[in-house]
């Protein structure tokens, strides 16, 4: 483990502060993945409100204790691609249709516009565009249940 | 609906979500009142939950579904409302001057209420600190969802995209309103088919005085009486003729309208996708979209003038033989009829999974065009690259996974039409047993059982033709659905209801407040502007900073998501597109031409353009020159998407394109970035004519470019950062600044800096 060259902490107003090597201080500091789908402990930036990269972290794993749980937390609050663990009912097999999903992040219902929202991730993955815009993932779609499995086979 | 500042309170409450009006009512001290209210559908984590955040006339109230008790805030100074969104997540602070006081996550869709929410919050806390009654605004309220609406807005956006109702299952119906053009042609090739079906019941029927008057007396030893041969030899020929010239004018006539369906089908949707927005063509794929227009329609409008027709024959074929086969022997004709529960009960059971399937096929189909369209307009970079292989790998799997699902139909398909073969055949097999048995106990002729099992050779054919219809139909249906699919998708940019026209245009566009999202990615962020007729705006900033989106929307290939944009003080939403885009000049970013001769892609806007006109645009463009050193001059073919012109020749001639139509409003995305120094220059200079008395917008990234522009117009982040002439920007030490700086800075030839300094100066003088 080793001790990065700046700071990071969070202020009374929420945001991330990362004090740099040169005591250059940044205030609103986000992390973003590069790869949120495909590796999603791996290459993290962390960035400027301007949209700067002003840190580059490999693995999450490799930071203190404390950066990581700081680090972790921010991104929960700002990271939103709900996983579907099991789709419950869909209104119609025509879309525009409603579907009502369990993700990791609770039931929800929402409208998938047309087929091509749904996008194949390789090898199996499946990633669903909402009408808002949302993310919902599906990591491997054989490893649904039989149900959700019917349901969405007919939308392939 | 007029708003005091302190609205009734039922009228607030009225479209106050059932759940938690009783338990806010229940919290409100007496004579507070609710002024706007946020659903909440997120916790802090980014769980799914719900929330509901008020506004009242004393404080801020606030609580989710998990929570025991209200939060609460009363209004203080200091206090801080604000949200901000990232990737379909808004999220909405509350700060005072120290700290962070609470937080609240939402998804987008909420997201027309929360301005709504902080506009009443600000007002509000304003109001308590100094004293100052409220500017007394007049939001237009959507009815259904109480979000404020900018007043031109027909529609509310947040109720509208709810509105999404899935197409009716019984799509295949809704064609009926392309057959119904030729309904008397369609009407008249059924009679023809029923008159041909009834023509080639005749012969059976016919058999039966054969076998029983002639043929049987003759075994017996009865000579045989010619003339009633004759009769019914000759009752046979007519009867085949007839069925002949039925069949044939049918056909005709059949085929004639099927095509007309079809090209109709065809036409309609096309014309249909191309007055959909830019936005729609976002998120499709080429190939499919060339699929569903090519391959499906063909397959839809067989379906309609043919195995439609059929079927209808077929049906009553077989109630036309059941009938005649129950008049001569009603017990025998039940045996007959016998497999044909079975078979129905077999069709209700493949049809839903050969849908399915067929619908599938479709889809995987579309992906193999999909393939095409990708990699053969990228045919360069596919070579440059050398991933030929790779290409062909993909297109194999493609076409792999077409394989599998057909396959996989075919199994279903296989197994049924040979069923019902075999069904067929056991049911002869039945009625021959049957037959012999009654002919053995005298109760019926011979005759009799020959005509039975003459009709029951054709009855079972139509059975089998009949079980066939299955596949097309659902065939027709899956494909009919995809075309649907099309055909109801509404604009995203509509025509407006209430239609204002401008009969002469001045050019002054007005941005107010506007704000754009592509899907969740907010670009363009509060941008308020005025562009004075004929003036010239330069707009500039770094990539990506929203310039092309900026144009976009005045244009307006997408709505803006908040705020508007006005057209001599008209919102452009209410202007009539087409008519409204007549007055823009547009050259993009990346010039696109079409299959064609020059001159043609010239008088693209204008098609009826003189030959004196395309060339004085050209020349104003200047690529009057370099078209003249082209072997065919203004004939020469630009090839497809222009690959036969250079960059710097397709923005040219994109340029004269846009020059030719005379517009109010020209635009010019990056117009002469791939030209180089000098014929930008020229080119400049041309324009510097042309764009007197336009309303001229233009984007360069060589900042030297806008060197005529009255205003220069900083983006950053989709933000408008500074406003103003160069040397005021130069002066102010700011964005443009530095950014003028560091392009300075890189260009390495003395000359061009030289020139950039001139440049200055001649502005500075002009100032
Ligand atoms: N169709 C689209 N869907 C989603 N995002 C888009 C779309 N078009 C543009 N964007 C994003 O919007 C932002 C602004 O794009 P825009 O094309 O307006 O930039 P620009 O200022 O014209 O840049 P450049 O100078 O490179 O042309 C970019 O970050 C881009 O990624
Ligand atoms: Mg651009």
């Amino acid at each position: 483990m080793n001790q990065p060259d700046y700071q990071l902490s969070r202020n009374a107003f929420g945001r991330l502060v990362l004090v740099a090597k040169n005591h250059q201080v940044y205030e609103g500091v986000v992390p973003i993945r590069a790869f949120p789908v495909t590796a999603s402990d791996e290459s993290i930036a962390l960035v400027s409100a301007q949209g700067h990269e002003l840190a580059w972290i490999e693995n999450l794993n490799d930071l203190p204790e404390e950066f990581c749980a700081l680090i972790r937390a921010e991104l929960i609050s700002r990271e939103f691609m709900p996983e579907i663990k099991r789709i419950d009912k869909v209104s119609s097999f025509i879309t525009p249709s409603t579907w009502w999903v369990r993700t990791d992040r609770g039931d929800t219902a929402f409208v998938l516009k047309g087929e091509e929202d749904i996008r194949r991730l390789p090898p199996t993955g499946l990633l669903i565009t909402d009408s808002y815009g949302i993310h919902f993932l599906i990591r491997d779609r054989l490893l649904l249940d039989r149900h959700s499995c019917k349901l969405l086979d007919r939308f392939l | 609906m007029q708003q005091n500042s302190y609205p009734l309170q039922h009228e607030t409450m009225l479209t106050f979500p059932p759940v938690w009006a009783s338990q806010v009512t229940a919290y409100l001290t007496s004579e507070e009142i609710v002024l706007a209210w946020l659903e909440v559908d997120l916790n802090t984590r980014l769980h799914f939950s719900s929330g509901i955040v008020v506004v009242t006339n004393r404080r801020l109230l606030a609580k989710m579904a998990e929570e025991e008790c209200w939060q609460d805030w009363s209004y203080q100074q200091g206090l801080k409302l604000s949200c901000r969104d990232h990737a379909g997540v808004g999220n909405l602070e509350l700060f005072d001057t120290q700290a962070r006081l609470a937080q609240w996550c939402y998804t987008l869709g909420k997201n027309a209420g929360v301005h709504h929410l902080i506009a009443e919050f600000t007002q509000q806390l304003h109001f308590r600190l100094t004293g100052e009654t409220p500017i007394q605004r007049i939001p237009v309220k959507c009815p259904k969802c109480a979000a404020v609406l900018s007043s031109a807005q027909e529609t509310c956006p947040v109720c509208n995209q709810d509105a999404h109702i899935p197409p009716s299952t019984w799509t295949l119906f809704r064609l009926w309103r392309f057959a119904r053009p030729y309904r008397w042609r369609l009407l008249t090739g059924f009679l023809l088919m029923l008159g041909g079906t009834a023509a080639t019941l005749v012969p059976p029927y016919l058999t039966m005085p054969l076998m029983d008057n002639v043929l049987i007396p003759y075994q017996n030893g009865k000579p045989i009486d010619v003339d009633l041969v004759t009769i019914y030899l000759s009752g046979l020929l007519a009867a085949a003729l007839l069925a002949w010239i039925l069949g044939w004018s049918r056909t005709y006539l059949l085929a004639k309208v099927s095509e007309r369906i079809g090209a109709d089908l065809r036409t309609t949707t096309y014309e249909h996708l191309v007055k959909l927005s830019q936005e729609y063509f976002g998120g499709k794929r080429t190939g499919d979209l060339m699929a569903r227009i090519g391959a499906e329609t063909d397959r839809i409008n067989l379906f309609i003038s043919l195995h439609l027709l059929d079927f209808a024959t077929d049906v009553i074929m077989m109630s036309m033989t059941a009938i005649i086969l129950v008049s001569i022997n009603p017990w025998l004709a039940l045996v007959t009829l016998l497999p044909l529960p079975i078979i129905a009960w077999l069709i209700h059971l493949v049809r839903d999974r050969l849908r399915t399937g067929f619908e599938k096929v479709d889809r995987v189909w579309a992906e193999v065009n999909n393939v095409l369209a990708d990699t053969i307009p990228g045919i360069r970079v596919v070579k440059a690259f050398a991933q030929e292989d790779r290409e062909v790998a993909r297109f194999r799997a493609a076409n792999q996974r077409n394989l599998e699902i057909n396959d996989r139909v075919n199994r279903v398909w296989a197994l049924f039409t040979p069923t019902v073969t075999l069904l067929t055949e056991v049911g002869l097999l039945v009625v021959w047993i049957f037959g012999i048995w009654q002919v053995s106990q005298d109760q019926i002729s011979v005759g009799v059982l020959t005509a039975f099992l003459a009709y029951i050779g054709r009855f079972y054919l139509r059975l089998d033709s009949m079980s066939r219809i299955v596949s097309v139909t659902q065939k027709a249906a899956a494909g009919t659905k995809r075309i649907f699919d099309i055909l109801d998708h509404v604009s995203s940019v509509p025509e407006p209801v209430k239609l204002v026209t401008l009969p002469a245009m001045t050019g002054r566009i007005e941005l107010r407040n506007v704000g754009f999202r592509y899907g969740t990615r907010s670009v363009t962020r509060d941008v308020s502007l005025v562009i004075e007729p004929g003036e010239m705006i330069g707009l500039v900033g770094h990539s990506g900073s929203g310039k092309s989106t900026l144009i976009n929307l005045i244009c307006r290939f997408y709505d803006v998501t908040e705020g508007a944009i006005l057209v001599d003080g008209v919102d452009i939403r209410s202007l009539p597109i087409a008519e409204y885009r007549k007055h823009i000049g547009l050259v993009l970013q990346e010039p696109f031409l079409f299959f064609g001769t020059i001159a043609e892609n010239i008088a693209y806007g204008k098609p009826n353009a003189t030959r004196k006109e395309i060339i004085a645009a050209a020349r104003a463009a200047y690529a009057h020159e370099f078209i003249l050193r082209l072997p065919y001059g203004y004939d020469s073919l630009v090839g497809e998407r222009g690959q036969a012109l250079s960059g710097g020749e397709r923005q040219r001639i994109s340029i004269a394109r846009a020059l030719l139509i005379d517009p109010r409003i020209l635009i010019l995305d990056e117009a002469t970035s791939s030209v180089d120094t000098k014929t930008e220059k020229e080119i400049q200079e041309a324009l510097d004519n042309l764009v007197q008395g336009r309303t001229t917008i233009a984007i360069a990234h060589r900042l030297s470019t806008l060197r005529e522009a009255n205003r220069l117009v900083v983006l950053d982040g989709g933000k408008v950062v500074e406003v103003g002439n160069h040397t005021e920007l130069m002066a102010r030490q700011g964005y443009y600044h530095h950014l003028y700086l560091s392009q300075s800075r890189n260009v390495d030839t003395e000359d061009h800096l030289a020139e950039l300094d001139s440049a200055v100066r001649v502005r500075g003088d002009r100032v």
